[in-house]
């Protein structure tokens, strides 16, 4: 219970910003949950918290405030049906599982329905490019301008796709509803694999200023925290948590005066040595698993491999290349390949780098990184006609400014190794 | 698009949703006509486990559903300029592995995609009904 003049000395705009930040995913999912709205319950939100930014500066935070945002969004809702149903509009429910039950009262704090809302956003039918966006927006509140800004597309463009998102839940009847045991496990890879999604989009390189939006990558963080709050014993929520707070920890060293930092070159006392603390203690947790949660683990373990190494030099790499090489047994996949060529690259030398490149054949041979690694790798070697070349090759393939002109630089200095 | 609605309370009505479910491509499958007797036979049990398992499934009624005549049977009509012409189909390369369409009334999506695992593995297209205003 609080007092009124305990309110009083609070500042009531950051309290308002704490109570989005802690509740709206509880508050969005229970509206959800309970007028089966997706449109409505958003907007109605949305309203809520602007009234709270209005009246409670003055009439201070009410003793119940996630309550009061709760029994104000709910009401815009009734009224908007209230209209709906006089103008003889009846717009169609969001469909639910026969066994789905209705979570506890809404104004009691412990009433929580985000794994649904998680699950309902990240639904396989829903094309990849919407559901990290409707997960963001609706499990997290980020406004719709920043999803925009972190994937990269104008915020008509993303308003646009989350419109079209959640009228396709309603239309094709994605439901609401708890899926079970084998289900929900592969529905949580489909989970995990959208907040990663959403977590790198954050670190693709983009244009001027925005060079890197790792402000936003955390949102994703978040997501999955939240995610591991909802299922703590699941593998692969327990490594996607590990990864992005592992790989996040590097954000501050990784951009510097607009250009990308390579993890070799990064001054490390900018890392966040709390989190990494953090996530090296997730990683020790993390049991061996199967399918994607195993390679969630693989590259969990990579990313602890850089994260306890004090200097460049001093990194773990015999470790790491066996890491990347399990995992391209899982995988199959050509990018691992090639993280896998860096690492053995560090591990046994340039030369065994090179002889896995050159088993990649012309898979990825539109991939700029592919001739940058080889060129990196060629130097090193001492082939220095091979290192020109495909540092060329690589300019060529690039479409990245600050990339490019990093390449650019390597191929000058290329001529006097 | 909404086929029925039962009010049980004030927050829990029961809805379905009316979709087409149509066997649009061969997948891994050998084609109808190419199959032996005995592989037809146990591809029709699987289509008679799907009837069961929609009639034991609450909210889930078949409508309709019908197997059709390959693309070699197709007849395809176009119009240009005003002009209709007749040709032999099927309009699309991807509609000749077509082979039948189911209409089911269904809760939600989830439910019809974990009822199609019962079928033979064709590629499947899931479409809702859309409700004339």
């Amino acid at each position: 219970m609080t007092s009124t003049s305990d309110r009083s000395s609070k500042r009531p705009e950051l309290t308002i910003e704490e109570i989005y930040r802690a509740e709206w995913g509880r508050l969005q999912s229970l509206l959800v949950s309970r007028t089966r709205r997706l449109d409505l319950a958003e907007d109605a939100l949305s309203e809520a918290f602007a009234r709270a930014a209005q009246r409670w500066p003055a009439d201070g935070v009410p003793a119940n405030p996630a309550g009061w945002l709760y029994t104000t969004a709910h009401r815009q809702v009734v009224g908007r049906l209230r209209a709906e149903a006089i103008a003889g509009r009846k717009a169609p429910l969001l469909a639910v599982r026969p066994e789905w039950v209705l979570p506890g009262d809404p104004l009691d704090e412990l009433a929580d329905d985000r794994l649904q809302l998680i699950l309902l956003c990240c639904h396989p039918a829903l094309p990849q490019e919407s559901r990290s966006g409707l997960a963001l927006r609706l499990v997290i509140g980020t406004p719709t301008e920043q999803i925009a800004r972190l994937f990269l597309v104008s915020p008509a463009t993303m308003a646009a796709r989350l419109t079209r998102a959640k009228k396709k839940i309603v239309l094709v009847g994605i439901p609401l509803g708890a899926p079970v045991e084998e289900e929900l496990r592969s529905r949580l890879d489909e989970v995990c694999r959208t907040i990663y999604l959403a977590f790198t989009a954050g670190y693709a390189p983009g244009a001027g200023p925005d060079l890197l939006r790792a402000d936003l990558s955390g949102e994703a963080v978040r997501l999955a925290a939240i995610l591991h709050d909802l299922v703590p014993d699941a593998l692969q929520v327990q490594a996607t948590l590990a990864l992005l707070v592992l790989q996040h920890s590097r954000r501050d060293a990784r951009e510097r005066n607009g250009h990308l930092v390579t993890l070799a070159e990064q001054d490390r006392s900018l890392w966040h040595h709390h989190e990494i603390r953090a996530g090296l203690g997730l990683v020790s947790g993390l049991a061996r698993g199967e399918g994607y949660a195993e390679e969630l683990r693989l590259q969990a373990l990579i990313a602890a491999e850089h994260a306890r190494a004090p200097t460049a030099q001093a990194t773990d790499w015999p470790a790491i290349a066996g890491h990347y090489a399990d995992l391209e047994r899982r995988t199959g996949s050509a990018i691992v390949r090639l993280n896998r060529a860096v690492a053995v690259g560090e591990a046994e030398g340039p030369r065994a780098g090179l002889a896995l490149l050159t088993e990649l054949g012309d898979l990825l041979s539109d991939n700029h990184r592919v001739a940058a690694v080889r060129a990196e790798l060629a130097q090193r070697a001492g082939d220095f006609e091979l290192a020109r070349a495909s540092f060329r090759t690589a300019i060529d393939l690039c479409s990245n400014d600050v990339e490019r002109s990093h390449l650019r630089a390597r191929l000058a200095g290329s001529q006097h190794p | 698009m909404v086929m029925s609605v039962v009010v049980t309370g004030p927050e829990v009505e029961e809805l379905t949703v009316k979709y087409f479910v149509l066997l649009a491509g061969y997948g891994e499958m050998t084609p109808w006509d190419e199959l032996t007797p005995a592989e037809q036979e146990a591809g029709m049990a699987k289509f008679l486990a799907f009837d069961e398992a929609c009639g034991a499934r609450p909210g889930v009624e078949i409508l309709g559903g019908e197997a059709l005549g390959d693309g070699s049977m197709a007849t395809t009509l176009r119009t240009r300029g005003g002009e209709m012409t007749i040709t032999d189909g099927p309009f699309a390369e991807a509609a000749e592995q077509i082979g039948g369409y189911y209409l089911l009334d269904a809760p939600d999506l989830d439910t019809v995609t974990d009822l199609c695992r019962v079928l033979p593995a064709y590629d499947i297209d899931i479409r809702p009904v859309l409700e004339t205003p």
